[in-house]
């Protein structure tokens, strides 16, 4: 269970790209890959707490899972994985630990509130 | 108060750990010592391992080790009685070690010193496959006894080692 140290983390990567700005986040919108080893679950959980007494506090965490692909030298091209138990091309069984996508735990944008600038 | 509006970031989340991770990997190339971690459940081996690779490595090779627990300093002393340099790296509660915790704990030994240095983390199949330690390769064990089908249940922490034994 280390999900809650990755949604402070969170907290923290969303904090810093709002205060930048000088903005409100209202949302934070995360790409998971399936081999991060982070559990969607218990990070979604973790959420509220790693937020409280921070300025994203009431802030939605948005998960898009990212699917394993890997590269079959076989077919030459890139297919996804039905699972992450096996590492073998899904149409002609050859074996490949080539991983080209599937290991992302990255804050990928912040839906942010911004005031309206007066004149 | 205007409409949300979406702004594009792209941050890792675990770049933290990831620099640190990469300033220990140039550390330990530059001073030419070549480092393991070793991850499993608990009770698979790896202390035992870790105890008798240390010792028969030691007569040809500098050797050192730290171990991660998240309490006691059992497993350092049972390293030690290979004669090899041991630190234990107490966790508390944390289920994983970070790049963090090896640079803190690597601070008064001079790598130039080392031809092998040996990370044994907390047992755990779950959590440590997240954290690069700036190691060179990751050797995961699984005894038979623990259950044979670990690498299916696990599949993350498997394919993100270099070795399996």
């Amino acid at each position: 269970m280390h999900e809650l140290s990755i949604a402070m983390g969170i907290v923290d990567a969303a904090l810093d790209e709002s205060q930048r700005r000088g903005v409100q986040v209202s949302a934070v919108h995360l790409r998971l890959g399936a081999l991060s080893g982070v559990v969607k679950d218990a990070l979604m959980f973790s959420w509220e707490v790693a937020c409280q007494d921070t300025p994203p506090q009431g802030s939605q965490l948005i998960v898009e899972d990212v699917p394993v692909i890997v590269f079959c030298t076989q077919c030459q091209v890139e297919r996804e994985l039905p699972s992450v138990q096996l590492f073998a091309c899904p149409e002609c069984g050859a074996a490949t630990m080539d991983i080209r996508q599937g290991k992302e735990l990255e804050v990928f944008a912040i839906e942010v509130q911004e005031e309206e600038v007066r004149e | 108060m205007s409409e949300p509006r979406l702004v594009e970031v792209r941050r890792n989340v675990l770049k933290q750990n990831d620099v640190i991770a990469h300033a220990l990997r140039s550390q330990f190339r530059a001073a030419g010592a070549f480092v393991v971690s070793l991850v499993s459940s608990p009770g698979s081996g790896k202390t035992t391992f870790l105890e008798k690779t240390l010792t028969q490595l030691q007569p040809r090779y500098r050797v050192a080790a730290l171990v991660g627990d998240l309490a006691t300093e059992n497993d350092a002393v049972r390293l030690a009685r290979s004669k090899a340099p041991v630190k234990q790296i107490t966790t508390g509660t944390l289920c994983h070690l970070e790049a963090a915790m090896v640079q803190n704990a690597l601070k008064d030994w001079n790598l130039h010193d080392l031809d092998f240095l040996f990370i044994e983390n907390v047992g755990n199949l779950v959590c440590p496959s997240s954290y690069d330690l700036g190691e060179n390769l990751r050797l995961v064990l699984m005894s038979v006894n623990e259950g044979e089908d670990k690498p299916l249940k696990f599949p993350t922490i498997f394919n993100s080692a270099t070795l399996r034994l």
